[in-house]
């Protein structure tokens, strides 16, 4: 076919026109050709604008090892580019190399105002240059008009290096000598025969008589460690506290529910539990369902448990562990089958729903500190003292911190974690 | 919607209300919800387990010939302690599995050691030494409140020292800044949760019985 035909025959001429017409369009407007290379007008020279804009590279330039770290982290500081006041500096761009020659790869970017980088992604043991550059540009629609930069020489090679010791947590160092140290010297006292007072928690102090209310009335106990997992602090609490309960019981011969969400809560309080039971003698009055794992899904567990309690509606109910959004539902369900409950929890945000809703409640610390005054042994009453002596330690500190601080002398500094 | 969309409307629909019917009274509604929602999450959990930990923590781990052999190894460490842990279905080897759990609570407790002490005693102490004469009166008596609530707060939680005379005094004044605080709390959280029925009263008379529009 000859090209006259193709472009000028009935059809495919009008076709032809269309599509010329639509390529033209296409070049004027620059959407096709021109995303990246935005149309100039011939008014403007672009080359001039760069070569005016381009800015001074910043100066005195540093490269260091980060101090007191596992290695991985280099730290480059500078001081600004004298363009910086004239605003001819958007960004400061940083970039590495493993060979001074290059190639440059761009590694980060600071806005104007910070005047240092922390390359975190610096091999342990590898040797790098960097340099940095400012970066003066112009934008539309995203899309880079123009752009200069003003590069620094290169520095380096700078090594990053692990280390033992972070001297700038050598506060926290000294403040975990000072309270283990004391725990340590009160323990030791406790188990040479040193007595040490406890004041009373009233919580505890009706863990005995609520145990009783249960052997009284022929109903069962039920105690609830919480939805977290042993690796909380709180349940490891509700655990020791737990095998106290369960001895309480078991000298009552009054059986111990403890239905939980998590597996090895599971073991763990059936090992609690059992061991209570051969402690007083009782070893084939165990069970091996009154510990039972329901489910981890935090509001199927707090559904099953309401079900437990309106259905078997034991008498006295312990509440105590790591509680979430169902400790009302769960501490409220049991307040309206009548039963005595005694919770405890350190989570700040569900405290003031036992408190509403228990007829007693452990308050964050009293939680751990429970576990000493139930059992009296000497190497949780030491702890116990050490702990008291910490805090003390701290109150000290903050008497003298306000009093240094009002007067205009920065003392809580020494407290922060760096 | 369709078919299946409307039918989950529905499903859902019931299923709150089977819940709901809780604050009546304990009935069979209720017992079947509770049964549904246990069942299906305790085999939702499990599957969710699974995939993360012996799928992604273990096999992907053991089978990455990218991972150095050091790397390789680790994960056989949780994987036998887990083991361990079925040793109590067989009566004899069933003190094995106190292992894995000394495991558990002693790293639990070295790895917390350092995080709660940073974070619930240094930090704390740093953000109560505030000057309390210096600024404006909103200031002072802002500041004021915190160093008097902390030190208060912190004297009741003393349990080796009997709470008497002065000591029992900033007990108590320590207890009534606890108290103070919770009904805050309490009443904001009362406030999210209302927002919670909100939304499901919204869906059943909205998405459900298209009464809201």
């Amino acid at each position: 076919m000859k090209l006259n035909n193709l472009f000028f025959s009935s059809n495919s001429s009008r076709f032809s026109l269309i599509f010329l017409l639509f390529i033209m369009i296409l070049l004027i407007n620059g959407s096709v050709f021109g995303q990246d290379k935005p149309v100039l007008s011939d008014s403007l020279n672009y080359d001039s604008i760069i070569t005016a804009s381009k800015p001074l590279p910043p100066v005195d330039i540093r490269v260091k090892d980060e101090p007191g770290d596992a290695g991985g982290v280099i730290d480059i500081s500078w001081k600004p580019s004298p363009d910086e006041k004239n605003g001819k500096v958007k960004e400061y761009l940083i970039f590495r190399s493993k060979s001074k020659s290059g190639p440059f790869k761009e590694v980060g970017n600071s806005t104007v105002g910070v005047t240092s980088y922390m390359d975190n992604k610096a091999d342990l043991g590898v040797g790098f240059y960097y340099k940095v550059a400012s970066f003066n540009f112009a934008k539309e629609n995203g899309n880079y008009l123009w752009k200069s930069m003003g590069e620094s020489e290169v520095y380096g090679p700078v090594k990053s290096t692990a280390q033992w010791f972070n001297i700038k947590r050598l506060n926290i160092f000294i403040g975990i000598i000072v309270l283990c140290g004391a725990i340590i010297y009160f323990i030791f006292a406790a188990k040479s025969g040193k007595s040490f007072y406890i004041r009373k928690i009233a919580g505890i102090e009706e863990v005995e008589n609520a145990v009783g209310r249960a052997t009284e009335m022929g109903r069962s106990i039920y105690y609830i460690p919480g939805i977290n997992d042993m690796d909380d602090v709180q349940t490891l609490a509700s655990m020791t506290i737990l095998g106290r309960v369960a001895t309480f019981a078991a000298e009552n011969d009054t059986r111990i529910d403890v239905p939980v969400s998590r597996s090895l809560v599971m073991v763990t309080a059936k090992e609690m539990v059992r061991e209570a039971y051969s402690k007083v003698g009782r070893p084939d009055s165990f069970r091996e369902d009154q510990v039972r794992y329901l489910t981890d899904d935090q509001f199927g567990y707090a559904a099953a448990v309401d079900g437990l309690f309106v259905r078997e509606k034991p008498a006295t109910i312990f509440m105590i562990g790591a509680f979430f959004a169902e400790s009302l539902i769960i501490a409220e369900t049991g307040n309206s089958i009548g039963a005595i409950q005694i919770a405890g929890t350190a989570m700040p945000a569900q405290l003031p729903f036992f408190v509403a809703a228990c007829d007693y409640t452990l308050i964050g610390e009293e939680l751990f500190a429970a576990s000493a005054y139930l059992s009296r042994e000497p190497k949780l009453l030491g702890s116990l003292k050490g702990q008291d002596f910490g805090k003390a330690v701290f109150l000290i500190a903050i008497i003298i911190g306000v009093i240094l601080e009002s007067f205009g002398i920065p003392f809580s500094k020494f407290f922060m974690a760096h | 919607m369709g078919f299946w969309g409307q039918f989950g409307v529905w499903l859902a629909a019931l299923l709150t209300i089977g819940i709901i019917s809780f604050l009546y009274k304990d009935n069979f509604l209720y017992k079947a919800c509770e049964a549904i929602f246990v069942g299906i999450s305790a085999g939702y959990w499990f599957i969710v387990y699974y995939w993360d930990n012996l799928y992604k923590k273990f096999y992907l781990q053991v089978t990455n010939h990218d991972l150095t052999s050091w790397e390789r190894i680790i994960p056989w460490v949780g994987f036998i302690l887990g083991v361990m842990m079925l040793s109590r279905l067989f009566e004899k080897i069933g003190w094995l599995s106190r292992w894995p759990l000394a495991f558990i609570v002693g790293a639990t407790a070295g790895l917390y050691m350092m995080i709660y002490f940073v974070s619930n005693a240094m930090a704390q102490v740093a953000s109560t030494i505030i000057p309390v004469f210096i600024g404006d009166w909103a200031t002072i008596i802002a500041n004021f409140f915190i160093v008097a609530g902390t030190f208060c707060g912190l004297v009741y939680f003393f349990f080796s020292k009997e709470h008497k005379g002065a000591f029992g005094l900033a007990s108590r004044v320590g207890i009534w800044f606890l108290m103070i605080t919770f009904g805050a709390s309490f009443g904001y959280t009362v406030m999210s949760r209302m927002s919670l029925m909100i939304g499901r009263l919204d869906f059943l008379f909205g998405t459900w019985l298209g009464m809201i529009k």
